[in-house]
């Protein structure tokens, strides 16, 4: 079966670009020969049931999967053109490019301030403390959380909300001025309200980064992205346009999905 | 009639009232319309049993203490006994002799004058054993019938139960609490006494240190009695060069096979480990003194150093450091392996590398579990003795050069309490002070490190 891709895309840069991939876990394959342009300016989204392999798929362009022992990964994934499965390639430079937010909220359980520098800190970005203050109240601010947090910069991470929580994972990957960032179904441990502050977020960053977020909503996936890709079952069924997918879907499975058919 | 066999008799009426009970609950819920109890069966039999058991725990315990009392008391109330001696231990001696002829742990008398108190005994330990026996099944059946009676359809039986259970837990915890102010109490009875014959001041900043048990005890020389070199030896052993092995050791192994090792290795290397836990502390006391000891001194011979001796607190120190890795390693590796996943998962994502990301999230978050580790491997080894005995000496002697003898605390209170000395001779004494003092200075690093974590508690949930 082949993927079926919207033949109206309009032509944009393509920050990452993955053909043929397959992720093994020991024998077990959990994605099955996916590939995938990612826009330089917009936000991509993935949808599709639950172990459709689409977080799995995700870990791959920051190579998240190495941690995992028996995970395998064959074809090519490149960033702006560079094979980051090459041996060559240094992970920890991919990973400064490439960020990441999670599904549940992990600050370190370190100050609000030592959370944002942490990454600054390791990749030796900022030189002397006025510039590394000045890089956490920039990735604060663009994370819309510095009104609410400028004045406890030393409180632990831990003690923010929920909501609060996730923005500072946000910032702190910002921090390291990624081109790309993931986010790993980002607002699934989160309440309505603070799911529409990270949604908020997203489309003013969608700008400035590669955007590729994994989602259960397709109402979240709706509202935020310009491209969707729909996973069913290792394999990626559907990829087009975020409108032509949910309106004018041409796989039956992509259209029962979105439906709420099953999934 | 022994103890012993009161209480198999005891368990016997518990069994006997635990069946009966059963059966009986059994039986209200046949006769009951809906079948249904306030409590399960097996509560109401539990219920009897305790009730049953219990008082008959407490009897049993005092009776053991009364009757043998009781006995001499009766026997000493016969005619036969204005011939013995008014006290001491002839007197004693003559009636255990009888005693233990009549109970039948000895075939004949060796004294004649026993010979007389045997039959006295005889009746009354037969009086008394009769006594106890009927006691016994008085008291079991009193409170069997007791609770038998109370049960009923809609007896809570099981909340009972339970307070009874609680309040025995109660119990079982107190005894650790009260052992400990029991402890704490003779020390400082002890301790004080013997503050009353040194001076303090004398004890705690003097610096030789040579008590001697056969000197004039009404006037001690408080020049002798300087303690700071058995806490320098202490501190110099224990926590510090065995640290200086220990703790590098120990959490480099924690980080190790936490976070690199293959889970094979680690399935065999962390029992490993373990078992070095498990040796007696005797036998790192050999291995110190034959091989380690040798083998330290042998060195500093080799680099010129001429009076290195062949006890040296150094081999003392290093072996101790070996025999505390697991504390430190084991108490490090479960609280490392107790960072949840996604705090590594943040921190490899922001492009850290594995050690980067050991040294800056998982050992901080990890903390408290690794300090906790290190304070018990600190008092574990103030508190060894062995190793030290065999290979460090039992000589005071204040000094930093790790190649001589020294001794620690632990040592001396072995030494003066196991020697010749009379327990009201000061040079006896003083092991209780040194012992309260060891104590407060453990109370005291324990409180110094709880403020620590607390205060660089890195909380991740």
């Amino acid at each position: 079966m082949v993927t079926v891709i919207h033949p109206n895309l309009d032509q944009t840069d393509a920050k990452m670009n993955a053909s043929d991939v397959s992720v093994f876990y020991g024998d077990k394959m959990a994605i099955d020969n996916v590939s995938i342009e990612i826009p330089t300016k917009y936000v991509t989204a993935f949808i599709g049931p639950s172990g459709c392999g689409k977080s799995t798929f995700l870990r791959t362009l920051n190579r998240m999967n190495d941690t995992i022992p028996t995970a395998r990964v064959e074809g090519t994934i490149t960033l702006d053109g560079d094979d980051i499965y090459r041996s060559k390639m240094d992970v920890v430079q991919l990973r400064a490019r490439v960020g990441m937010v999670f599904q549940k909220p992990n600050p370190f359980p370190k100050s609000i301030y030592d959370n944002i520098a942490y990454g600054p800190k390791i990749h030796g970005i900022a030189q002397g403390k006025e510039e590394l203050d000045n890089i956490v109240e920039v990735s604060l601010k663009r994370a819309g959380l510095w009104e609410e947090v400028k004045d406890r910069l030393t409180d632990s991470g831990t003690a923010l909300s929920g909501g609060q929580q996730q923005r500072l994972c946000i910032a702190r990957a910002i921090a390291v001025d990624p081109e790309v960032i993931l986010m790993d179904e980002p607002c699934s441990a989160l309440d309505p309200i603070a799911t529409a502050k990270i949604e908020e977020l997203i489309a003013e960053l969608s700008g400035r980064y590669a955007i590729v977020i994994v989602t259960h909503s397709m109402q979240q996936a709706a509202r935020v992205s310009e491209r969707t890709a729909f996973f069913h079952l290792g394999k990626m069924v559907e990829y087009g346009r975020t409108s032509d997918i949910f309106t004018n879907p041409v796989e039956q499975r992509t259209q029962d999905y979105i439906t709420g058919r099953y999934g | 009639m022994s103890p012993a066999i009161l209480l198999l008799l005891a368990v016997g009426l518990g069994l006997a009232g635990w069946l009966a009970a059963r059966a009986r609950a059994w039986a209200f819920r046949r006769e009951s319309s809906d079948g249904r109890l306030a409590s399960l069966p097996t509560y109401h039999a539990w219920y009897v049993a305790l009730w049953v058991v219990l008082p008959l725990a407490a009897f049993i315990t005092l009776w053991s203490f009364a009757s043998p009392y009781l006995v001499t008391q009766s026997v000493l109330a016969t005619p036969a006994a204005a011939e013995l001696p008014a006290f001491g231990i002839q007197r004693e001696s003559i009636l255990r002799e009888a005693q233990s002829v009549a109970s039948g742990s000895a075939s004949a008398v060796f004294n004649p004058q026993s010979e007389a108190f045997v039959e006295p005994f005889r009746d009354a330990l037969a009086r008394y054993n009769l006594i106890g026996l009927l006691a016994t099944l008085v008291i079991g059946f009193a409170g069997g019938a007791w609770a038998f009676l109370r049960l009923r359809p809609d007896f809570s039986a099981r909340t009972r139960v339970e307070k009874i259970v609680m309040s025995l837990l109660l119990i079982a915890s107190l005894v650790a609490i009260l052992t400990t102010f029991g402890i704490v109490a003779s020390l400082i009875f002890e301790t004080i006494r013997f503050f009353g014959m040194v001076n303090p001041i004398d004890f705690l900043f003097g610096a030789h240190w040579a008590p001697d048990p056969m000197a004039n005890p009404d006037n001690p020389d408080p020049t002798r009695y300087g303690a700071i070199p058995l806490f320098w030896g202490t501190i110099y052993i224990g926590a510090i060069i065995a640290m200086i092995v220990a703790i590098p050791l120990g959490l480099m192994s924690a980080i190790y096979l936490t976070q690199y090792a293959d889970p094979k290795v680690r399935s065999w290397l962390k029992p490993a480990l373990e078992i070095l836990a498990g040796v007696p502390t005797v036998v790192y006391g050999y291995f110190a003194a034959l091989t380690v000891a040798p083998f330290v001194r042998d060195l500093a011979l080799s680099m010129g150093i001429s009076n290195a001796s062949s006890e040296s607190a150094l081999a003392a120190g290093l072996v101790m450091g070996v025999m505390i890795i697991p504390f430190v390693s084991s108490m490090a590796d479960d609280s490392i392996a107790a960072v949840p996943q996604s705090m590594r998962d943040g921190s490899l994502a922001m492009g850290a590398t594995t050690s980067e990301t050991i040294k800056r999230v998982l050992v901080p978050a990890a903390l408290p579990g690794i300090v906790a580790g290190i304070m018990l491997a600190i008092s574990r080894a103030i508190g060894e003795t062995m190793i030290v005995v065999m290979a460090a000496s039992t000589a005071a002697n204040l000094s930093a050069n790790p190649l001589e003898a020294m001794t620690t605390a632990t040592v001396q209170i072995v030494k003066l309490l196991t020697g010749e000395g009379s327990f009201d001779h000061p040079a006896t004494l003083s092991a209780f002070a040194i012992g309260f003092v060891l104590f407060l200075v453990t109370l005291g690093l324990n409180f110094i490190a709880l403020r620590v974590v607390k205060r660089f508690r890195e909380a991740y949930e």
